[in-house]
C-alpha cells in the first residue's frame, strides 16, 4: 500500500466534512464570542440585592444629597438626592467619581510613621494605640514646657462637630492657632460682618434673581454649591439674564447673555462706576437707603467724585455706555443680584472688590429679599458647655495667633492661612513646633508652594489625618488616616451660597475598608490620653454618641432623610437684620478702592498669568479620580504637558501647540501654548488642579500645579490673599 | 492555432496509452484513498462529538450535596420559599446564608452533607459557593418578575424539574466561557426535546415568538437570530419588524 499526496489530501478533506459535521465548528464558535465579551479581568458588579443610602457628597463645600446604590455589600454608584434642596437628583462629575476615592489605589489604609526624609515615601506601619501615643508624647511635652501655643491645625472647615471637635480640643490644650483653609467665604464673612455687622454667611437665593451680574464669578465651573448653581443657570436661561464680568472667555461667560471682557483685578472700579451710575440716576432703592442704611452720603460723594464711567472705562476697559447700560439693567430688574468672587472662589480676593459688589446689592436693596442676598446664620446646633482651662491652656490661648488673624493690623479677619508658611519662614513669630492637618492639602492648595515646603521643613513634627496619600501626607511625619466620606458620620452644616440654614448627614454607605480611624474618634482617644481638663472637655465615649447627642431631635430625620431645613427660617427683615453700632447697613467708605498690585515687574514680565478653573478640574484638597482626569481636553492637558491660554495677538512668535518655559518671579515651568481668541490679549491663562505629585499614577505628574508660580498678595484690609494673577514671560523651550 | 490543437490532441492521446495497463493498481490506490477519507472523517467526528465535550466542560460537584425533594416538602410556599422576590421585585436566585440559618443553626439530622454544611459554613459564617447551573453571561438581562409574576410561567418551565432532584447533579463548567453546560443544553447538537432543555437565546426568542403569534403582548425577539424567517409571523407585519429593529435589543441587553 503507497500512501501518496492523494491519501493525505483525502485524510484532510475527510477530516473536514467530519468536523463540520459535528457540533465543533459552532459550539467553539458561539463559546468564543461569549468568551470575548465577557473577558474574566473585566470587573463586573456581584449579582445580588440592591439597597440605597442616602448621604451627603463632602467632597467639596458644595453639601449636595447622594443615594449611593449597593449590591450586596459594596457600592456600585454614586447618583445625587431626589428633593434634596441643594441639587434635588443631581450630581457633578467629582461627586459621581467618588467610588475611585473609596476603592481607588490612593487610600492610605493604617497609620504611618514615616522611616525616611520628609516627602521620600518611605513610611512603617503602626498600631493606633502607638500612633495616638506618639502624638499625645510630643503635645505633651510641648505642653510641659509651656510651649502649647506652638501648635496649629490647618482645617478645611470650622463648621460642624468635627471641625468643632479639632477647634475645641486645641482651645482646652492651650494653642489659639486652629486655622480655616483660605476661600471668598473669608471675604464674604468678612463684608457682612463689616457692612451689616453680622457674623454670618453669604447666602445667594439664585433661583429667584432675574438679572445676575457676576463679576468673574465661574457660576457653572464650581463656584458655589456647583450642582445648585448649574441648576439655577438653566432656570436663568427661561427667565433670567446672566452678565459675566470676566477677562477670559470661561464657560460661564460662554453661556451668560452678556459677556463683558474687563481688565483684571479693576472689576471694584467696575462696581463703583455702576454704583455711581444708579446714584447719579436715582436708580437706587429709595426707601433702603433712606431707611436703613448709613454712610450713603460720603459713600455718594466718593463715588461720583472718584468713579464716573468715564474714567472708570479707561481704567477697566469697558466702555462708559457698556457701564450705564450695566447699571440700568441692573437696577431696573425685579430681583437682581450682583455675586463676586473669582473663578471656583478658592481665592478670598479683595475686599475692596466685595463690598463694592454688596454695595449693588445694599443700592437696589435686594439684602435679605427674593432673589438677593440672604444673611445666613451660623447653625447654632452646637451647644456643648464652655470649655475649662487649666492654667496652661489660658496661657496659650492668650498668646496672639501665628497668622495674624485678630491682630491689630487684622482685627476682623478670623483665620489668615496664607501668612503662615512666610511667618513660619520668616521666624518673626514664635516657631510652630507641631501642625495638625485635616481635611485640607495645603501643600498643594496654598499659594507659593515652594514656601510652602519650606515652611513644612521647618515645622518639627507635621501629622496628617488625610485618607489619601495627598501632597501633605507625603510631607508629613506621622498620617493618621481618617474614613473617606462614604465610610463615616457627619455633620454638614449650610453648604456654601446656600440661603437657608440646612444640616445634612453624612452617613456610612459601607464598612470601613481599611485600618482607619473616624478624626472624631481620634480626637476623643487623644483628650482621654491626656486626661485633666482635656478629657472633661470630652464627655462622650465615641463620636457617634457626641454626634447623636449634639443634634438632638433632628437625629430621627436626619437618618431617614438626610437632612434636616429650618422650616421655620424666613429672611431677616430690614429693622432688625443690621447690627452695626448704628443698627444700619454700613455703606462703609474707605476712600478710594485702588486695585490690588501684583507681584512682579511689568518690563521683565510682560504678561499677567491668571488661572482659571473647570468643572472637570478638582482643584481643593481632593483631586480628580482617574474617571474625571479622563475628562480634561487637549487644549488643558495633552499628554502630560499642561497647556496655556494665550491671545494670537500677544503670542509673540509662539505658534499653536508650541513649547515654551512660562516663567514668573515665583518659578519657572514647561507648557504648551494654546491660542485662545477668548482670552485679552496680555494675558496667559493657566488651569487650576493638575500638576499633582502625589495620589495616584492617574493623577500625579500630569502638568503644573498653579500654585508654584504665584504667591499671595496681602489685602491691605484684611489680609487675606488678594492675589488675582502674576506678571509672567514666555520664552523659547 | 491549428498547429497548437493538433499537438494538443496528440498528447491527450499518449497519456491514455500509458495508463491504461495500470488499471487494476488505480483501482487500488482509489481504494486507499477512499478509507484515508474515511478516517478523516470517523476520526474528526469522534473528535468532535466524543472528544471535544469532554475537553471542553470540566466536571465539578456542588460544595454541598442538596436535596430538593426534603426541602420542597418542608416549606409551605413551594420554590418561592427559598427563592423569592425581594421587595423591590428583583429575583433573590440561589439563598444566602442567612436564610438557610433560620433552619439549620444546628444540625437538625445525621446527614453528612447537613453536618458538613453547619461545620464548615454556618458555624463558620462562609457563604456557601453554589455553582449556578443557569447563571447567564453578564450582557443578558433576565427580569424573573416579568415572567413569573406577569407572565405566569412555571419556574419548571426553564429550570425543568429540579424540585424534585434528590442529589445535585454534576456542573459541568465550559472552560471557555465559565458557564454551565446548561445553558447550550446537553445535547451538543443543539436539539431539545423540552422547553428547559436549553436557556440560548433562541429558546428565549422561540417561546416569544409563539406567544406573539397567539396574540399576547410580548417583545418578539429575531427568532432565530435574525437570519431565518420566522415561521408564526407573516413577514407584512411592518408593526413587528419595527418594533424588532427598535428597541428589541435593549430589553434583554442593557
Amino acid at each position: 500500500m503507497k500512501v501518496c499526496r492523494r491519501s493525505f489530501l483525502s485524510l484532510i478533506i475527510g477530516g473536514a466534512a467530519g468536523t463540520a459535521l459535528s457540533p465543533l465548528p459552532l459550539k467553539l464558535m458561539d463559546d468564543s464570542s461569549i468568551w470575548s465579551q465577557a473577558w474574566p479581568w473585566t470587573p463586573v458588579p456581584e449579582d445580588g440585592e440592591v439597597s440605597h443610602v442616602g448621604s451627603i457628597c463632602t467632597l467639596c463645600p458644595g453639601g449636595c444629597g447622594i443615594t449611593v446604590r449597593k449590591v450586596n455589600d459594596r457600592a456600585i454608584k454614586i447618583e445625587g438626592m431626589k428633593g434634596h434642596p441643594v441639587n434635588n437628583g443631581g450630581i457633578c462629575v467629582l461627586g459621581l467619581s467618588g467610588l475611585q476615592l473609596l476603592y481607588g489605589p490612593t487610600r492610605v489604609k493604617t497609620p504611618l510613621k514615616r522611616v525616611g526624609a520628609r516627602g521620600e515615601g518611605r513610611w512603617e506601619k503602626i498600631s493606633w494605640d502607638e500612633a495616638i501615643a506618639e502624638v499625645v508624647k510630643k503635645l505633651g511635652g510641648l505642653r510641659e514646657k509651656g510651649k502649647s501655643h506652638t501648635v496649629a491645625c490647618i482645617s478645611g472647615t470650622d463648621r460642624g462637630t468635627v471641625a468643632q471637635l479639632l477647634g475645641r480640643f486645641l482651645t482646652v490644650y492651650g494653642s489659639p492657632n486652629f486655622i480655616r483653609i483660605p476661600s471668598i467665604q473669608d471675604s464674604y464673612e468678612l463684608t457682612m460682618h463689616l457692612m451689616q455687622g453680622v457674623q454670618a454667611s453669604a447666602g445667594f437665593d439664585v433661583e429667584n434673581a432675574d438679572f445676575v451680574l457676576s463679576f468673574g464669578s465661574g457660576l457653572i465651573e464650581g463656584w458655589g454649591s456647583p450642582v445648585r448653581m448649574i441648576k439655577a443657570n438653566s432656570k436663568w436661561k427661561e427667565r433670567g439674564k446672566v452678565v459675566q464680568i470676566e477677562s477670559r472667555l470661561s464657560n460661564t461667560a460662554a453661556k451668560a447673555d452678556k459677556w463683558v471682557p474687563i481688565n483684571p483685578g479693576t472689576e471694584a472700579a467696575l462696581a463703583l462706576a455702576i454704583a455711581n451710575v444708579i446714584i447719579q440716576k436715582s436708580l437706587y432703592n429709595a426707601d433702603f437707603v433712606k431707611n436703613y442704611s448709613s454712610g450713603f452720603e460720603e459713600f455718594k460723594q466718593m463715588v461720583l467724585n472718584e468713579f464716573s464711567p468715564d474714567d472708570v472705562s479707561g481704567i477697566t476697559g469697558v466702555s462708559a455706555s457698556t457701564i450705564e447700560s450695566l447699571a440700568k439693567s441692573f437696577a431696573g430688574s425685579s430681583k437682581p443680584l450682583a455675586v463676586c468672587g473669582r473663578g471656583q472662589g478658592e481665592t478670598p480676593g479683595s475686599l475692596n472688590e466685595f463690598m463694592a459688589v454688596h454695595t449693588l446689592n445694599a443700592l437696589v436693596g435686594n439684602i435679605d429679599k427674593k432673589g438677593g442676598v440672604w444673611t445666613v446664620p451660623d447653625p447654632d446646633y452646637i451647644k456643648w458647655p464652655e470649655v475649662e482651662m487649666d492654667r496652661i491652656a489660658a496661657n496659650g490661648m492668650s498668646k496672639a495667633r501665628i497668622d495674624g488673624a485678630g491682630s491689630k493690623r487684622y482685627p476682623d479677619t478670623r483665620y489668615l492661612l496664607d501668612r503662615l508658611p512666610n511667618a513660619i519662614n520668616s521666624g518673626k513669630e514664635y516657631p510652630v513646633e507641631a501642625l495638625f492637618v485635616a481635611g485640607a492639602n495645603p501643600v498643594y492648595t496654598i499659594p507659593d508652594s515652594k514656601a510652602v515646603k519650606e515652611a513644612f521643613n521647618k515645622v518639627p513634627f507635621v501629622v496628617s489625618f488625610s485618607s489619601y496619600m495627598d501632597e501633605t501626607a507625603v510631607n508629613s511625619d506621622l498620617i493618621l488616616p481618617n474614613h473617606v466620606f462614604l465610610e463615616r458620620y457627619e455633620d454638614v452644616p449650610t453648604p456654601v451660597g446656600l440661603q437657608k440654614p440646612i444640616i445634612g448627614l453624612s452617613k456610612p454607605v459601607v464598612k470601613p475598608l481599611f485600618n482607619t480611624k473616624h478624626l472624631g474618634d481620634v480626637i476623643l482617644l487623644m483628650a482621654k490620653a491626656f486626661g485633666g481638663q482635656i478629657a472633661k472637655a470630652f464627655p462622650w465615649d465615641s463620636y457617634e454618641v457626641c454626634l447623636k447627642e449634639t443634634l438632638g431631635n433632628k437625629w430621627d430625620k436626619l437618618i431617614n432623610d438626610g437632612f434636616w431645613a429650618d422650616s421655620n427660617f424666613r429672611p431677616a427683615v430690614w429693622g432688625g437684620a443690621f447690627h452695626t453700632p448704628s443698627r444700619k447697613f454700613e455703606f462703609v467708605n474707605k476712600g478710594k478702592a485702588e486695585s490690588i498690585k501684583i507681584e512682579g515687574d511689568e518690563k521683565a514680565y510682560p504678561l499677567i498669568l491668571m488661572p482659571y478653573d473647570s468643572m472637570r478640574l478638582a482643584s481643593g484638597f481632593i483631586g480628580d479620580p482617574p474617571f474625571v482626569i479622563k475628562t480634561v481636553e487637549d487644549t488643558v492637558l495633552k499628554g502630560k504637558e499642561i497647556v496655556v491660554e494665550v491671545n494670537p495677538k500677544s503670542a509673540r512668535g509662539f505658534r499653536e501647540g508650541d513649547q515654551a518655559i512660562l516663567s514668573t518671579p515665583k518659578g519657572s515651568v514647561k507648557v504648551r501654548v494654546h491660542h485662545f481668541n477668548g482670552i485679552m490679549p496680555g494675558l496667559v491663562a493657566l488651569p487650576r488642579g493638575l500638576g499633582h505629585t502625589a495620589y495616584d499614577e492617574y493623577l500625579a505628574d500630569k502638568g503644573v500645579n498653579f500654585n508654584e508660580l504665584i504667591g499671595p498678595v496681602e489685602d491691605p484690609v484684611s489680609g487675606l490673599n488678594a492675589a488675582w494673577g502674576i506678571r509672567a514671560k514666555l520664552t523659547r523651550a | 492555432m491549428s498547429t497548437l490543437d493538433d499537438k494538443a490532441e496528440e498528447t491527450v492521446e499518449q497519456v491514455e496509452t500509458t495508463k491504461c495497463p495500470e488499471k487494476e493498481q488505480k483501482n487500488r490506490a482509489c481504494g486507499i484513498i477512499l478509507i484515508f477519507f474515511v478516517i478523516g472523517l470517523v476520526g474528526s467526528l469522534a473528535v468532535g462529538w466524543l472528544i471535544f465535550p469532554k475537553l471542553l466542560y470540566s466536571q465539578k460537584k456542588q460544595p454541598i450535596d442538596f436535596n430538593h425533594v426534603v426541602h420542597v416538602a418542608a416549606v409551605e410556599d413551594g420554590c418561592e420559599s427559598c427563592h423569592y422576590f425581594r421587595e423591590d421585585g428583583s429575583f433573590s436566585g440561589v439563598p444566602k446564608l442567612a436564610q438557610c440559618v433560620g433552619c439549620h443553626e444546628e444540625a437538625q439530622g445525621e446527614n453528612p452533607e447537613e453536618l458538613k454544611f453547619v461545620e464548615e459554613h454556618v458555624t463558620k459564617g462562609n457563604e456557601v459557593p453554589w455553582l449556578v447551573y443557569s447563571r447567564q453571561p453578564d450582557c443578558v438581562f433576565f427580569s424573573h418578575a416579568s415572567h413569573i409574576k406577569m407572565g405566569k410561567l412555571d419556574c419548571v418551565v426553564c429550570h425543568g424539574h429540579i424540585g424534585e432532584s434528590k442529589h445535585s447533579r454534576v456542573y459541568e463548567e465550559n472552560r471557555l466561557t465559565g458557564y454551565s453546560r446548561d445553558i447550550w443544553g446537553k445535547n451538543l447538537a443543539g436539539l431539545k426535546k423540552d422547553t428547559w432543555d436549553r436557556m440560548k437565546m433562541d429558546d428565549c426568542a422561540e417561546c416569544h415568538a409563539e406567544l406573539k403569534a397567539k396574540g399576547e403582548t410580548v417583545t418578539t425577539l429575531p427568532w432565530p437570530i435574525n437570519w431565518m424567517p420566522r415561521p408564526y409571523e407573516k413577514p407584512a407585519s411592518s408593526q413587528v419588524r419595527v418594533n424588532i429593529q427598535k428597541d428589541a435589543c435593549f430589553v434583554c441587553h442593557k
